[in-house]
């Protein structure tokens, strides 16, 4: 019934056991902080034991500014080229200020990688839409140059962006690679712009409906706010995509990473282990349970 | 029934417990304080609530003094063991930061100062035994284990005892998980009080159970003795204060998540957090960082959290779930279904606690019961 109900008693005071604990931050050394945005920065972090951090897109770490707390960050790097590991973070909360705010030369703390990846190779010999709001590029730009370096390998590949204002727009000069030298089909959309704004007005998922795509054999990639990701996965069941060819990153609190504090549940599932990134078929019916 | 059985006094009772300390266990077990049940250090088997019984229904426990010297007399205390193994606060690292650099330590049970066992549970109910094996495989059965729960838990020596007073708010009945051990024991007790001498039948549940026992006086189990403890069983059986139909029950929570019977239980529940504090499952826990005043020197604790509290489900923007009417529907949800999916068992052992110590006499069977009768909303969308 127990798994260590058989053990003998090891000696009092000794020892605690010597299993890998989840618990225990590496220590990765800030390089360099980026300014995406008004809000937004991108840290690239080295780490102080020389070990590089294996990670797959659409996973996440927990980073921990000392004495203030850890939050849970999607990695925003590529996972195929060796290089400083990256998260871009909008500065939101106590943690995320702490971290954006450190010094190049400070030493952060990092658990993970942990969660489910987005898999963009199972999507090969299709056709790939990418659907990001906000910040939910960050998570989603792994995987796109994941797409990228095999490109020819997908079909027609879209990557639809709806951000609050064209400030707000994050990889500016990538998306622009992305469009002119990747093959990928751009489209921006703002909430709302000042009168220089050129590009759309109005919501992501008025972009889904007029998007070029074969919805037979498309998978789709959705990284934003819930609630748009709610709407965006129900134009593009409309459209005919197949709803576990839908793959959401889902956000939940998390404090542990690891599946045991509990935070993160949606009803069976921890979004920390059996997420993030979790297919729409599964995820539907618990969605709209608030 | 185990092959193995004898028949214990008191002072063979004694017995086992010195046994137990001169092996290196630290034995723990019901103990009267502050005028509840809880566990502590059990030294001699005067550190037994000898006498005490108690009373328990919803929003409603009482010890009382029973007319007779029964140890064991007493339904489930107001705390499982759950926190010898799992305390509500504990030391993960602590940590010291030089100029832009910090260097962590981890820290393990020992640095609470109560050091890491082995543990021997003296008396633990079928209840709880149960619970401790879903903790077991919540904590230790998955891809990361929680390694301070490991070492707490690791070679833990258990003395069961059959449950001889179910309590006014009890259905482990209904949730096949008592009143008698049947799993999980090296021994397992049952306390006869038969007007014949004050005794306890034993069955051995492990070589080292059985190794321990032969260091201690028994006699031989005569069919009186065994007849007696089938007796204590059934009574127990036919005295659960509550019950609870658990037939399609994860579909009934799944089908009902739109019930307006949450709004009822809402509108009683202060989600002052008790019943998920009590529960001898609930394992949700959060961590608080607490550093000194110059910042340099900071350490990390775990803490027992509970999903009725409204940050319990923060994220960057509110709460996923800032109605009370979600929360208990969380808790309950996956108490009573989602565990299933993900542990494959209920999370309920049926001990009562939440019923006894929920302030507003909220009682799981109940809602469980009225959930299962209430009409479905029409869904509209």
């Amino acid at each position: 019934m127990s798994l260590l109900d058989n053990r003998e008693p090891e000696p009092a005071g000794g020892a605690p056991a010597a299993l890998l604990d989840p618990m225990l931050p590496r220590r990765f050394r800030i390089g360099h902080t980026r300014q995406d945005t008004r809000d937004t920065y991108t840290l690239e972090l080295e780490p102080v034991d020389g070990a590089p951090l294996a990670y797959l897109a659409g996973q996440f770490t927990m980073l921990d500014a000392f004495g203030v707390g850890e939050a849970p960050i999607s990695i925003s790097g590529n996972p195929l080229v060796p290089g400083p590991l990256e998260h871009t973070i909008r500065d939101v909360g106590v943690v995320t200020h702490a971290l954006i705010t450190a010094p190049a030369g400070a030493v952060l703390g990092v658990r993970g990688p942990f969660g489910t990846p987005w898999d963009v190779s199972d999507a090969a010999g299709g056709d790939v839409v990418f659907v990001a709001g906000g910040i939910g590029l960050a998570p989603l730009r792994g995987a796109i140059l994941e797409l990228i370096a095999q490109r020819d390998r997908f079909e027609r590949v879209v990557l639809l962006y709806g951000v609050r204002t064209p400030e707000d727009i994050l990889f500016g000069d990538e998306l622009r690679t992305w469009a002119k030298d990747n093959g990928i089909v751009v489209e921006v959309t703002v909430d709302n712009a000042q009168h220089a704004w050129r590009g759309r007005v109005g919501l992501v998922t008025q972009l889904v409906p007029r998007a070029g795509f074969d919805a037979r054999r498309t998978t789709a990639f959705v990284c934003g706010p819930e609630v748009m990701m709610r709407y965006v996965a129900s134009a593009l069941v409309d459209r005919g995509v197949r709803e576990n060819r839908i793959r959401l990153s889902m956000e939940r609190n998390m404090k542990c990473g690891v599946g045991l504090c509990g935070h993160c549940q949606l009803r069976e599932l921890f979004v920390c282990v059996d997420g993030p990134v979790l297919s729409y078929d599964r995820l539907a019916p618990l969605l709209s349970c608030r | 029934m185990a092959d193995d059985v004898r028949v214990l006094g008191m002072d063979g009772l004694q017995q086992l417990v010195d046994v137990l300390g001169a092996r290196g266990y630290s034995v723990v077990g019901p103990t009267v304080r502050d005028g509840a049940i809880v566990p502590g250090a059990i030294r001699t088997v005067d550190d037994l609530p000898r006498g005490w019984g108690d009373e328990q229904d919803a929003a409603h426990y009482r010890l009382r003094r029973r007319d007779d010297d029964a140890l064991f007399g007493f339904a489930a205390g107001a705390q499982s063991p759950k926190p010898v193994f799992f305390p509500a606060t504990e030391l993960f690292w602590r940590g010291r930061r030089t100029g832009e650099e910090f260097t962590v330590n981890q820290e393990g049970p020992e640095a609470d100062g109560d050091g890491i066992g082995p543990y021997a549970l003296l008396g633990v109910r079928s209840c709880d035994l149960h619970a401790l094996a879903i903790h077991d495989v919540v904590l230790l059965g998955r891809n990361h284990v929680d390694v301070r729960y490991a070492a707490r838990r690791a070679g833990t020596f258990v003395v069961a005892a059959t449950c001889a007073a179910p309590g006014g708010t009890c259905f482990c009945a209904s949730m096949g998980t008592g009143p008698r051990p049947d799993a999980g024991y090296d021994l397992a007790l049952t306390e006869l009080l038969d007007g014949g001498p004050h005794r306890f039948l034993v069955e051995v549940g492990t070589p080292r159970g059985a190794e321990v026992l032969d260091e201690v006086e028994t006699a031989e189990a005569l069919g009186v003795d065994v007849q007696g403890a089938d007796d204590v069983a059934a009574w127990s059986v036919a005295h659960m204060g509550r019950t609870l139909d658990t037939e399609g029950l994860k579909d009934v929570l799944y089908a009902g998540a739109e019930s307006p019977r949450w709004d009822d239980v809402a509108s009683r529940c202060l989600a002052c957090t008790n019943c998920t504090l009590v529960c001898p499952t609930c394992f949700c826990t959060s961590v608080e960082d607490v550093a000194d005043l110059t910042g340099d020197v900071a350490e990390r604790r775990r803490v027992w959290d509970s999903c009725f509290s409204e940050g319990f489900s923060y994220i960057h923007g509110g709460s996923i779930r800032p109605e009370i009417r979600s929360r208990y529907r969380q808790w309950m949800t996956h108490k009573l279904a989602a565990w299933v999916d993900q542990f494959g068992t209920s999370g309920c052992v049926g001990c009562g606690r939440c019923i006894t110590w929920c302030p507003a006499a909220i009682d799981i069977t109940a809602e469980a019961a009225a959930l299962r009768w209430t009409p479905q909303p029409t869904v509209t969308t």
